[in-house]
């Protein structure tokens, strides 16, 4: 069996195990399409809750990105694992306890407003619609590049799947699903990372590998690295480039925003008690520190074998890898001083650089370039859709259960029956899916940059006011929606003015003190506070239904599955 | 399983009316946010502090046995795991201190 075939049967088997899921786990009522009848194990929950929090980007792109940013990658690692900190700690036994089925349903409540529940309505679909397109796009990569499909016809099939088990099943199908797609993609990931330490370190555990001695030379792997990164004329691997300042405001911003993504929160509520939301955080944060302890290992060892195999080769005796990814323009070798050997460099060195390489490639040419198997090239390929099915999966229920509970039932008709409510959510997850898809096909040019900034923007818009919500009772509704508003709108301007309208100035030299668009919604979320905090101070103090609410939700006992407190 | 009223389980509400239970309450409250500001000067110690701010001082040093530089560890590897175990104290702190206040879900006195 070839490649291909091997490809093929992995991601038919791991369709077949999804879709078999969907059918045994349909959803009967509202509460099992919005919180999956709030009666899934913490240790499933963390699962699931892996499985939908690690999308293509972390999946694909991660390893390699920290592969070619050294220590500036740390920004990913610790901002996109901190944040569950917070949610441990400060929201997820909270909102549990609330027993809301939605993000904007408690924002709502809590602040007594409609217009408070209509703003985190729009914040939540305008968070997940910016994340969702990106995944819907990975999907379409993945099956453009393994199975040698257009790309829109892979979107399609994708979309098929999502369409099939987010409309009949909805979180409970969900639920399921993303704990197989869970096991589909750390075992992928791990299988091809464990093989390349042992190739390199000789020690199994790629995690203990990268503190290791490189085989080839004898030396610590990170003095190897960093002795052939100076050599050519890079930063030193562990060092990096970017500002202390701005990688300290990045991290902010990606652990807050972690936090107050709406996909990632809702995952809380499907747990049936308060002491379960505690733990399943801590499970989800193992799951997922799994790969992402894992990623900075790969990224070494993948960084090492490139420089190792192509530096100073002569382009006739390249490895067979180095020509197939050729082919697909993801790596482009232009033999700039005519001697036939490939020059790597940096931008220290004084031979100019002849090799370009784009950073997926790390993760997806891993397996060849170390001589792996033919079946695990087909098992990373199915982990990489898992990885984007599964997150695309929680976001378009957001957007569903928004536009059906949150619109319909809280806001325009309140009286609609469970089963029109069922109806109605299974039809806007079916519109979510569908745009979507739209989406992934006809990108806007600038939703690789944007899927990033969905961070910023849930820092600076949710996470202040539900932490304000739980810990402080004075808190007022004007503060909320005008600290919602001002940060939401600064971090978005900030975004757009230097990705959208002046891309040509996007360098150090013009952003505010030195903060990238990346870190500024650590800046919006302050001010976001600042805000509520201030207007809160000079607004009549909530009504006393509202502040015994806030009382109930600081105690664990009481806590009936997930519903609507009607305080 | 249907949706049921807040009201049926009155039961098991906890009074928000009464002064002994509302101070007991108060207090379980106050040892819950001292809790959350230990673990959290730990959550930012181990990743603001040696992952970035004093990441490049550390990188002199070598984390014992290993070759990492000791700051990228902490960025790359250390600090990860630092947050899944103040998770799991946090966890075990709660539940112990919801059993001592009465507040956990067992129902019981």
């Amino acid at each position: 069996m070839n490649v291909q075939a091997w490809t093929f049967l992995c991601v038919a088997a791991s369709f077949a195990l999804y879709i078999g899921i969907a059918i045994w786990s349909r959803a009967s009522t509202t509460k099992d399409f919005y919180v999956a009848g709030a009666g899934v194990s913490p240790l499933a929950n963390g699962m699931a809750t892996a499985a939908d929090w690690m999308s293509a980007a972390s999946f694909i792109s991660m390893a390699g990105l920290i592969s070619f940013m050294g220590y500036d990658g740390s920004v990913y690692l610790m901002g996109w694992t901190g944040g569950y900190v917070l949610l441990a700690l400060l929201l997820a036994p909270y909102l549990r306890k609330y027993g809301a089925y939605t993000v904007p349903d408690f924002v709502g409540d809590r602040y007594y407003s409609q217009l408070a529940r209509v703003v985190a309505v729009i914040c939540a679909i305008f968070v997940s619609f910016t994340y969702v397109a990106g995944q819907v796009r990975g999907v379409g990569i993945v099956f453009g590049r393994f199975l040698e499909v257009d790309i829109n016809t892979g979107v399609y099939i994708g979309m098929a799947i999502v369409f099939f088990y987010a409309v009949l099943g909805g979180m409970k199908g969900i639920t399921y699903t993303q704990v197989a797609q869970y096991c589909v993609l750390i075992f992928a990931y791990m299988v091809p990372a464990i093989f390349l330490s042992l190739l390199i370190t000789g020690n199994p555990v790629p995690q203990l590998g990268l503190g290791g001695v490189d085989q080839a030379s004898g030396m610590a792997l990170f003095d190897r690295l960093n002795g052939l990164h100076e050599q050519l004329g890079f930063a030193a691997y562990t060092s990096g480039t970017k500002s202390t300042l701005d990688v300290f405001f990045i991290t902010a911003a990606l652990m807050v925003g972690t936090a107050g993504l709406p996909h990632v929160i809702i995952r809380f509520y499907t747990v049936p008690r308060v002491r379960d939301a505690r733990v399943s955080v801590g499970w989800a944060l193992v799951f997922i520190a799994l790969l992402y302890t894992t990623a900075p290992a790969v990224a070494v060892f993948a960084r090492t074998n490139l420089i190792g195999a192509v530096s100073d080769t002569p382009y006739s005796e390249v490895p067979p890898w180095f020509t197939n990814w050729e082919a697909t323009g993801l790596l482009a070798f232009d033999d700039a001083n005519g001697d036939g050997r490939i020059q790597f460099r940096g931008p220290a060195s004084p031979v100019p650089n002849e090799l370009t390489v784009d950073r997926d490639i790390m993760v997806l040419a891993n397996p060849e370039i170390a001589g792996l198997p033919d079946w695990v090239v087909g098992l990373v390929a199915a982990g990489g859709l898992a990885a984007a099915l599964s997150t695309a999966a929680g976001l378009l229920l957001v957007v569903s259960s928004a536009v059906s509970h949150d619109l319909l039932k809280r806001t325009l008709l309140p009286t609609i029956t469970e089963k029109g409510e069922l109806l109605a959510a299974r039809v806007s997850a079916a519109a979510a899916v569908i745009i979507a898809g739209y989406f992934g096909m006809n990108p806007p040019g600038f939703v690789a940059q944007v899927v990033a900034f969905a961070f910023g923007l849930a820092a600076s818009s949710f996470f202040p006011v539900i932490i304000l919500g739980i810990f402080s009772k004075r808190t007022t509704r004007e503060g909320a929606i005008l600290g919602m508003v001002a940060g939401v709108t600064l971090t978005a301007a900030y975004i757009v003015w230097f990705t959208l309208m002046h891309p040509e100035l996007n360098n150090a030299d013009h952003w505010w003190l030195g903060i990238s668009p990346e870190g500024i919604g650590t800046v919006g979320m302050v001010i976001n506070f600042a805000i509520t905090m201030t207007v809160s101070r000079f607004t009549p103090e909530p009504p006393s239904h509202v502040q015994v609410l806030v009382e109930l939700i600081r105690i664990p006992r009481g806590a009936g599955s997930a519903h609507e407190i009607s305080a | 399983m249907s949706e049921h009223p807040h009201g049926s389980h009155a039961d098991e509400r906890p009074s928000v009316t009464d002064p002994v239970v509302t101070a007991r309450h108060a207090e379980y409250w106050r040892r819950n946010i001292r809790y959350v500001a230990i673990l959290m000067g730990i959550w930012f110690l181990v990743s603001y502090v040696f992952g970035i701010l004093l990441a490049e001082p550390l990188n002199a040093v070598r984390l014992p046995g290993t070759g990492f530089p000791l700051g990228f560890w902490f960025a790359q590897q250390g600090s990860i795991y630092v947050f899944v175990v103040l998770i799991f104290v946090y966890v075990r702190l709660m539940n112990r201190l919801d059993r001592d206040f009465e507040v956990d879900e067992q129902g019981g006195a």
